[in-house]
């Protein structure tokens, strides 16, 4: 099937939508409730694009392809369209880009500056809604929010769970509990998934906030550390400290986490972190618990002793008076050396790791 | 997994059992969802009233320790009702006349009366199952962990087999594995009775390659000692220095007192961690390990599939990456490893184990490879034994159902069993140091059913104490409908109160297994 995109002809599948085929083509619609993992919802009206023969413009994310189609996607008319409707959002939102984390990964402030909004050209009343910061995991902050819907329909048809939808009408809509309780008290698991399809500074990581914004951070690819479904993720790191973490696109979880892959990366600059080999104080009793049984030694130190004392009993008694456990949360390549150690440096086969517990 | 993730979301049927699939596989759970939203029936089989029970078409809620009756019913319904597979169990199996002994008189109403379960709700379950096109099992440690986990997997291998549930898109038996890499670190070896590739050790041949390859005159042929054998042979004198790398098993041992006792024991003890654990306690020496995020590789998840990790961050303080330390340590024993890198590594590794031929750092990408992947060009296998099975023929198991070693008796009332929550990671020493889950989900805590609960005077939060032949704890209790009048469940992340301080040491024969969802224990109020 062909149609015609923007004077040029295309070939696309029966039964892609506009945005689909123009996305396949390279051709990038504007869009602010789209999400891949999502059914379309049509509801942002940015994408609209012109189809000769159609009454009006038509929302490219809900409207098939048909053979012979002729689209427009950024024509006069629609860029007069799309400006109407950034405008009417653009009047309705904070213009503090200055101190706002989304700035710089934020689908209004792109569009906006695209289309040549500097600020909005209604003056009445903007929407006042406290920040809720009321869980641990991330920010809402109401008056950001473009109602798009996504963080709606990632709950409810992603997550299966339903915890938030729209609340009120018209002018006071907003994304909401039911009765506007804490999500702490939702059904709300804390995936986070939301908080990754939030295209504004609506939803931020707490772990963010004040912290970096996009062009600061590295970003990289990384899997989960927590179960074995393998999620893939995106490591943001400014510095030498991870600032959040994200999922990312993986046949093992197609960018979604739970609420430990995505928030439960602190551990890893936890104060308590050993940052120098120990070794055990002469006159420390076994299972004293504590770091003022240990001294601090260099690693040539701590290996050589930890060297001398496996190979004491492997001489002494015999390779088979040594054991080792591996560890499910190392990599592939650090388990092969492992029981390699055992088996060819120390000689026995106790060695394991815990797949039971 | 013999299938992959994805499949799972175009089931007809989905069977889980003994998976807490919502709270300790979130992810693999939305495509269960999926399924669900689809129009698939969803059979769940789990003593405790979690989330994808309430989802479920049919939830068997078996007393914990009766899966095995509970499965042998729903076989010796689809064999009575003659929903088998004839022409799969003719071509592709074998042992099906021992098989089909073994089922005799295990009828619904058997199952019934040993779990607890509504016959006919053994009934519908097994022709759900045994009807759809496609469907598929999923399982974790609620199958596994028992005295009879072995039995556990067989019954299921059983049941796939007897329906033709297996070999195609949508189906099969599949583990849902607990930790990031425990897929990788079995594949890799690092198991007492296998060499990497689940070679025996006492196969010669094999043996002989890996020597040769790693050069050395040979490799040991017994069998060495499982994890769950540790504390009992340190105790008999003939363990004397132990190598522990990222493993807490001072909270994570079922008995964990004689876990500690034996740590004492021990006349040598190196750890490598990140954080000065409940076991590192104990040690001599202490390496400082870094994170994941500290360094590369790769780990194999649930499905097979080897993925890469990058490095994120520099090595924190002198921390360094395992691999390095090993490297090291294996020198300082007179064995110097030529390994200059992660990718060095997985050269080697594709060199010796076979399932990984074709593995290399450069073909892995965004979607890595699903193992068995044997040569360069081998495309992964997304989906085991789907002309034969690894084996040739699949061979069914004859089975006896045997109950729980410890069970509850007028001294230890009730059936105690442990598992993990959505906010929480085995020994929480990741998870209670990462401040947004420690400050959402800060406490442990007991379930028990809220009828036995008021019947004790109890409400939400006061302090119990949950004692068993082994040790005691002191937790508040949430009283939850549905927990069944005759079970306690803890969590076993918290130190302050460890379940495993209660669990019993018992081992399934075959996998070393401890039995960690069964035992008794009594319940009193405690006093706060």
């Amino acid at each position: 099937m062909e149609i015609l995109l923007n004077g040029t002809r295309v070939a696309v599948q029966p039964g892609q939508t506009i945005m689909q085929a123009a996305d396949s083509a390279g051709v990038h619609v504007p869009r602010l409730c789209n999400y891949p993992q999502l059914k379309p919802s049509g509801a942002c009206r940015l994408c609209v694009v012109q189809v000769k023969g159609a009454r009006g413009l038509v929302a490219a994310c809900t409207t098939p392809v048909a053979e012979g189609m002729e689209i427009e996607t950024d024509s006069p008319t629609v860029a007069d369209a799309r400006r109407d409707v950034l405008d009417l959002l653009v009047s309705n939102h904070p213009l503090d880009c200055f101190h706002c984390e989304a700035c710089g990964d934020c689908a209004l402030q792109d569009y906006a500056y695209q289309y040549g909004i500097k600020e909005g050209s209604y003056d009445g009343a903007r929407r006042q809604v406290e920040v809720d910061d009321r869980n641990p995991f991330f920010r809402i902050d109401y008056e950001k929010c473009v109602l798009c819907g996504i963080c709606v329909r990632m709950c409810d048809e992603v997550m299966g769970y339903g915890a938030i939808d729209f609340a009120g009408r018209g002018f006071t809509t907003l994304v909401s509990t039911p009765y506007g309780v804490s999500l702490d008290d939702s059904a709300c698991v804390f995936c986070g998934n939301c908080v990754q399809g939030c295209p504004v500074g609506a939803l931020v990581p707490k772990s963010q906030v004040g912290a970096a914004r996009a062009w600061e951070m590295k970003k990289v690819r990384s899997v989960c550390p927590y179960c074995g479904v393998g999620c893939a993720i995106d490591v943001h790191v400014k510095g030498n400290r991870i600032i959040k973490i994200e999922g990312a696109e993986s046949p093992a979880n197609h960018t979604m986490t739970c609420v430990k892959g995505r928030f439960g990366w602190e551990f890893v600059h936890h104060e308590d972190r050993l940052l120098k080999p120990l070794v055990r104080r002469a006159d420390a009793p076994r299972g004293a618990v504590g770091r003022e049984w240990f001294e601090e030694a260099t690693w040539d130190e701590a290996l050589a002793a930890a060297a001398a004392g496996i190979a004491r009993v492997r001489d002494g008694v015999g390779p088979d008076a040594v054991a080792g456990l591996s560890s499910a949360k190392a990599s592939n390549e650090e388990n092969y050396l492992f029981q390699k150690l055992l088996r060819a440096a120390v000689g026995t086969n106790n060695v394991d790791h815990c797949a039971r517990l | 997994m013999t299938n992959s993730l994805d499949e799972i979301a175009d089931a007809n049927t989905i069977l889980i059992i003994g998976s807490n699939t919502t709270e300790s596989h979130p992810v693999a759970s939305l495509r269960v969802k999926e399924a669900v939203r689809r129009g698939a029936n969803l059979i769940v089989i789990d003593p405790r009233p979690i989330e994808v029970a309430e989802a479920a078409t049919h939830w068997l809620q078996p007393l914990p320790g009766t899966n095995v009756a509970v499965l042998q019913g729903m076989m010796n319904h689809i064999l009575t009702t003659d929903l088998w597979n004839m022409e799969f169990v003719d071509s592709r199996t074998e042992g099906f006349a021992e098989f089909v002994a073994s089922l005799d008189g295990r009828t619904p109403e058997w199952a019934a009366s040993v779990s607890g379960v509504d016959a006919g709700l053994i009934r519908a379950a097994a022709e759900a199952y045994a009807t759809a096109e496609r469907s598929t099992i999923l399982y974790a440690m609620g199958v596994t962990q028992h005295s009879t986990g072995t039995d556990g997997v067989l019954t299921l291998a059983n049941l796939a087999m007897l329906t033709g549930q297996i070999g195609r898109p949508g189906t099969g038996v599949n583990p849902l594995r607990g930790q990031n890499n425990v897929q990788g670190s079995s594949d890799m070896g690092a198991l007492y009775d296998t060499l990497p590739g689940y070679r025996k050790v006492n196969d010669a041949a094999a043996r002989t390659a890996l020597a040769q390859a790693w050069g050395v005159a040979d490799l040991p042929a017994q069998p060495g000692a499982a994890a769950s054998e540790l504390p009992d042979r340190i105790m008999a004198g003939e363990i004397r220095a132990l190598y522990l790398m990222g493993e807490n098993i001072a909270l994570t041992d079922p008995d964990a007192n004689h876990t500690r006792k034996a740590l004492t024991r021990l006349e040598f003890l190196v750890v490598q961690d990140l954080f000065l654990t409940e076991t590192a306690a104990f040690a001599d020496v202490i390496l400082p390990a870094c994170s994941w995020a500290e360094k590369e590789g790769t780990f194999t998840n649930t499905e097979r599939r080897v993925q890469r990790f990058y490095q994120a961050l520099e090595p924190l303080g002198e921390s360094r990456p395992d691999w390095q330390i090993i490297v090291e340590l294996s020198a300082r024993l007179g064995y110097p490893m030529p390994c200059a890198s992660p990718q060095a590594i997985m050269a080697e590794i594709a060199a010796t184990v076979p399932q990984y031929g074709g593995i290399a750092y450069e073909r892995l990408g965004e979607a890595g490879l699903q193992w068995p992947c044997p040569t360069p060009d081998h495309p992964g296998t997304p989906i085991l034994h789907r002309e034969k099975f690894a084996r040739g023929l699949g061979r069914f198991s004859a089975v006896t159902f045997r109950p729980s070693a410890e069970l509850p008796d007028a001294e230890f009332p009730f059936v105690f069993t442990t598992g993990r929550s959505l906010y929480h990671y085995h020994s929480g020493s990741m998870t209670r140091r990462a401040r947004p889950l420690a400050e959402h989900r800060p406490d442990a805590y007991a379930e028990m059913d809220p009828a036995t609960g008021s019947a004790m005077g109890l409400q939400d939060g006061d302090l119990i104490r949950v004692t068993s032949r082994r040790g005691e704890v002191t937790v508040p209790v949430r009283l939850v409908p549905g927990t069944g009048s005759k079970v306690i469940f803890m969590p076993f992340h918290f130190r302050e109160a460890s379940a495993n301080l209660l669990t019993n040491t018992v081992l399934d024969p075959v996998a070393r297994i401890p039995e960690l969802k069964v035992c008794a224990v009594r319940v009193e109020v405690a006093q706060a």
